[in-house]
């Protein structure tokens, strides 16, 4: 392929809050260029995974190149990056946004802007892309265009009256909204002949092409063959193939231009070594710097996975291998409970993260697992002027030796309607939430900042909210720092054995009332044994809940003749098959979902 | 096992007046036309065993008629079918022959006729005495009828009863269960069955008690179940708890001991002697052949059923019978199946599982398979060694507390697959 006229490429990506209709406007813009034809057309070409489809949400960045013939007779390419959609996420939506010049950003013309809406818009602004304005399902009953433009145009300041007034579902008016891809995002600025500045937007790890590299080419020219470096990583490779992408395919071709995106291999055999951020520039021409805003991305949550047949420790390993080669920042290391025997500490960005790999480990690698509670990372400050860095809380160190412990704070920002403010105000508190302020997006809705402690809204604070605003809240979080905090190990006792997979970091005024609703929840989920079990909260060694399982005096089957032994057999066999289910601490047996108990603490 | 082992039959009769709400046997209201037509499918299918190999010779030690409601049928069609029997079987001399009967659906005159068909046992389920329990229970008698029944049956000769008694109802106190047991103890049947009422799914019961029921097996106790959940179950008696049901099965212990029945089995209370044939056939692993609508079989070391479907089995002639077409789920015991059902089914007997009998079937000692099985339970008092170690006549039972909990105890005698 010729050198490519810069000025007839277009990369940009679509913003929208989840259920806005996203990945719906990028599938018609997908059909109208003509790359496929609507009867090909899986709904929603760029959720590839089957479990994005499912929660209607991207995990992965994707991208794909269609070809426009604009009114004004040109050819455009257009290059579409469709981001991750979840807060989880953020890093990675940064890292597509740098790959882009410009973006969409789509409004729900009946719902308006949204927290996750906000937070995206400002940090496509922070990367100085050119933003328009669309305003989608202007078809349904509810929609008030001409209320959410304004509301976009105080919000956020965009130029909104003209946004093209869309329904993605119908193609309404999806024409206009190629045409202004066209006139409002720059083409790329960029010299071919400088040396290689690519940067890496997403990676995916083939088994015969070794790591297909997601890239934008900011400078300089690549193409089969080319010696290349990883600046961060310093990983060193020689290119195999480059590339652009069709829809669901990898199309190959000469070479990669400045202001081109498009993906190379080059015999890479794990994507640890093409970090997302990463520059990618020649080996033996290298660029002068990398490009702005690489950072080394660190788990958030952390959790315990264990096989639930302990026999399938190596499949579960081998499992997490799997995953990790396509997902840089799973991190895990074997660790042993006295309860759930080997298994792995796992990180994760975020709950939901953590969410999408146990499913993927069930439903892809066939694993029955058992997850221990979810903990953030706290910082353990030791009387010897150590500090390490906790991720599970069974190595908590003697409080003896601990001076201090500092806990990780987010800053969050929450909009919700007026009518809920009062309600969200008091969860934040609850959830020992510093106010920062307010601010009314208009007469009827207000946007709140607030500090929080991350281990108070990793769990259920998202349901929490929805539950408290009839799920007009939405929620949008970031890293602040850490900060000092009373924090005490609450552990369990069953039996009068401490079970260390169920011992969890609270902060300390709260721990009365988890450890005691914590007894509750574990009476229920405990099955009566032939013998009285207790159930205990311990602090430090001081008993500060309890309560008791009782006895099973009675569990008989009255009757069994002739033609009752076969079923007689099926309920033993049940009865049997259960326990395996279950895991056996001193005397007792355990359910495995027991173990995620600590989540459940806030129902009802 | 030789040809000559002695086996027993089983035959199904699967009409009744009506459904009572806690029942899940296969059993349902026929015409005249509908049972006598049934009644010549289960002739023919006993008919055509006369030419089968297995059956040839093998003395059979009890015929059980069950049902639904055995005693719907007239004097001259049981007569037809134990002729059929007789003709086709190596009937014992001294067999057992149980008839099930409904107290109400049966007089002086029909008994006898049963009695001269050949019937020496009878099986009444009276259930309660009563008339709230047995209303509730959806019966079709009162306490007079079974009365009356009873005494029809003694002047027709019955010398060998047993009554069914039903505990744990809904809204049963322990003294009316009690009195219960004390008027059937004052009319000295042979042999009682003292049951506690499952609730099974699909049944009526199911419907009503179903929630409640597994609640409490979660808590035990009717007070222990969260006042939320208790609300959802509407207006309903509640089913007496944990500590009244084994109140319950306590007393009916002593008081039949103290009458001179002794335990033998869960359920099963008898006079000396009088110990179910039949039934403790089942408990000890003879081989049974069911005939008749849904009866189940164990024939050499296979269990198999005959078809549910009445349309079906009504279709069916000597060929299809001959040809074994009737059949259905035929399974095939393995070793360790044989062995499981060995233990939790023998262990329902007070008397429990013999050593020598386990080393005569499966040609290994109990304890190489089940040692670990036998010092856990006997550590937590569930299960009682009587003889010495290597005594060949040792035997292992469940304690009182092992029976109050079997299910948890019998189960711990399923193997693993690759054991």
């Amino acid at each position: 392929m010729a050198a490519m006229d810069q000025s007839k490429i277009r990369n940009f990506c679509i913003i929208a809050h989840i259920d806005h209709g996203k990945s719906t406007l990028a599938d018609r813009i997908i059909e109208s260029t003509g790359l496929l034809t609507s009867r090909e057309m899986q709904s929603q070409v760029l959720d590839n995974m089957e479990l994005e489809r499912e929660r209607g949400i991207t995990i992965k960045a994707q991208a794909v190149r269609t070809v426009y013939h604009a009114k004004d007779g040109g050819e455009y390419i257009f290059n579409l990056i469709d981001t991750p959609g979840h807060v989880d996420f953020n890093y990675e939506v940064s890292r597509s946004l740098a790959a882009c010049d410009g973006a969409i950003l789509v409004v729900d013309a009946a719902q308006g802007i949204e927290a996750q809406t906000l937070a995206n818009v400002y940090l496509a602004l922070d990367h100085d892309l050119e933003v328009f304005p669309v305003l989608n399902k202007v078809d349904l009953p509810s929609a008030e265009p001409d209320r959410v433009a304004a509301e976009i145009e105080d919000v956020i300041g965009l130029e909104a009256a003209d946004a093209p007034r869309i329904s993605a579902k119908t193609g309404l008016n999806v024409d206009q909204v190629l045409e202004e891809i066209v006139a409002r995002i720059p083409a790329p600025q960029g010299d071919p002949e400088a040396p290689l500045q690519a940067l890496i937007f997403d990676s995916l790890y083939d088994s015969y092409k070794g790591v297909i590299v997601f890239c934008r080419i900011k400078n300089g020219t690549v193409r089969k063959g080319t010696p290349i470096r990883m600046m961060a990583t310093g990983a060193q490779a020689e290119v195999v193939e480059v590339g652009y992408f069709g829809a669901g395919q990898f199309i190959p071709c000469e070479e990669l231009s400045a202001g081109m995106v498009g993906y190379l291999t080059a015999s890479i055999k794990n994507v640890r070594d093409t970090m997302v951020g990463d520059t990618i520039t020649g080996r033996d021409r290298p660029c002068s710097e990398p490009l702005p805003g690489y950072k080394k991305v660190t788990p958030m949550v952390y959790c315990g996975l264990y096989p639930a047949d302990g026999a399938k420790y190596p499949d579960l390993r081998d499992a997490l291998e799997k995953l990790q080669l396509n997902d840089a920042s799973l991190f895990f290391e074997p660790e042993t409970s006295i309860a759930l025997g080997f298994g792995f500490r796992c990180g994760f960005l975020g709950l939901l993260h953590l969410d999408i790999i146990e499913e993927r480990l069930e439903r892809e690698y066939n694993l029955d697992l058992v997850t221990t509670a979810p903990g953030v990372v706290y910082r353990v400050h030791k009387t010897n002027g150590e500090m390490i860095e906790l991720t599970n809380p069974s190595n908590l160190p003697d409080p003896s030796e601990i001076d201090y412990m500092e806990e990780p704070i987010v800053s969050a920002e929450i909009m919700v309607t007026t009518e809920f403010v009062g309600a969200i105000m008091t969860l934040c508190q609850e959830r020992r939430g510093v106010y920062l302020g307010m601010e009314y997006i208009e007469t009827t809705r207000a946007l709140l900042r607030y500090e929080l402690p991350l281990n108070e809204i990793i769990y259920d604070f998202f349901d929490a909210l929805k539950s408290r605003s009839r799920g007009y809240a939405s929620f949008d979080y970031e890293l602040k720092g850490y900060q000092p905090s009373k924090l005490v190990k609450l552990d369990i006792l069953v039996n009068r054995e401490e079970v260390d997979a169920l011992s969890f970091i609270v902060f300390e005024d709260s721990a009365y009332e988890r450890g005691r609703k914590m007894c509750e929840k574990l009476k229920e989920e405990i099955p009566r044994h032939l013998f009285e079990i207790p159930i205990q909260a311990a602090v430090g060694g001081k008993i500060i809940a309890r309560e008791t399982v009782k006895a099973m005096r009675k569990d008989v089957l009255a009757k069994c003749y002739g033609g009752d032994i076969s079923r007689k057999r099926k309920l033993l066999e049940k009865q049997k098959e259960g326990k395996k289910r279950m895991r056996q601490i001193g005397n007792v047996e355990i359910p495995q979902k027991a173990f995620m108990s600590v989540l459940k603490l806030d129902e009802e | 096992m030789s040809a000559a082992e002695e086996w027993e039959l089983y035959l199904h009769l699967p009409f009744c007046v009506r459904k009572c709400r806690y029942c899940d046997f296969l059993s349902f209201p026929a015409g005249e036309e509908e049972k006598e037509r049934y009644v010549r499918a289960l002739i023919e299918e006993i008919a055509t065993q006369k030419n089968r190999p297995q059956a040839a010779g093998r003395p059979v030690v009890s015929v059980f008629l069950g049902g639904g409601t055995p005693s719907l049928l007239s004097p001259s069609q049981i007569r037809r079918i134990l002729e059929a029997v007789r003709s086709s079987f190596a009937l014992a001399d001294g067999a057992e022959i149980t008839m099930e009967a409904n107290p109400g659906t049966c007089g002086k005159s029909a008994l006898s006729g049963y009695r001269e068909a050949g019937v020496n046992r009878l099986s009444l389920g009276l259930q309660s005495v009563h008339e709230d329990e047995l209303r509730g229970l959806g019966r079709i008698h009162t306490f007079a009828d079974f009365l009356a029944t009873y005494e029809a049956a003694r002047a027709q000769g019955f010398e060998n009863i047993n009554v069914d008694l039903m505990s744990g109802l809904p809204g049963q106190t322990e003294s009316a269960w009690e009195e219960t047991l004390r008027r059937v103890i004052g009319l000295s049947p042979e042999h009682i069955s003292a049951y506690s009422l499952i609730i099974e799914e699909g049944t009526p019961f199911g419907t009503m008690y179903g929630a409640m029921s597994r609640d409490l097996e979660v808590y035990g106790e009717y007070e222990e179940i969260p006042a939320r959940r208790r609300a959802s179950y509407g207006d309903l008696p509640p089913l007496p708890g944990e500590r009244a049901d084994r109140r319950m099965y306590r007393m009916t212990k002593e008081l039949l001991a103290d009458a001179g029945y002794a335990r033998y089995e869960i359920s099963n209370y008898a006079r000396p002697g009088r110990e179910c044939v039949h039934n403790t056939g089942y408990w000890t692993g003879r081989d049974y052949l069911g005939l008749g609508l849904g009866a189940a079989s164990l024939e050499r070391g296979s269990r198999f059923s005959v078809t549910a479907d009445l349309k079906r089995y009504l279709g069916f002639d000597g060929g299809d019978f001959a040809a074994g077409r009737q059949y259905g789920d035929v399974r095939r015991l393995s070793k360790r199946e044989r062995m499981e059902e060995f233990m939790f089914l023998g262990l329902r007997l007070i008397r429990g599982i013999r050593a020598k009998e386990f080393i005569r079937r499966f040609a290994v000692w109990p304890e190489e398979i089940y040692g670990a099985v036998f010092a856990r339970l006997t550590e937590q008092g569930l299960l009682s060694r009587f003889g010495g170690e290597t005594d060949p006549e040792r035997r292992y039972a469940l304690t009182d507390f092992g029976l109050d909990v079997s299910n948890a105890v019998l189960a711990e005698f399923l193997l693993d697959e690759r054991e």
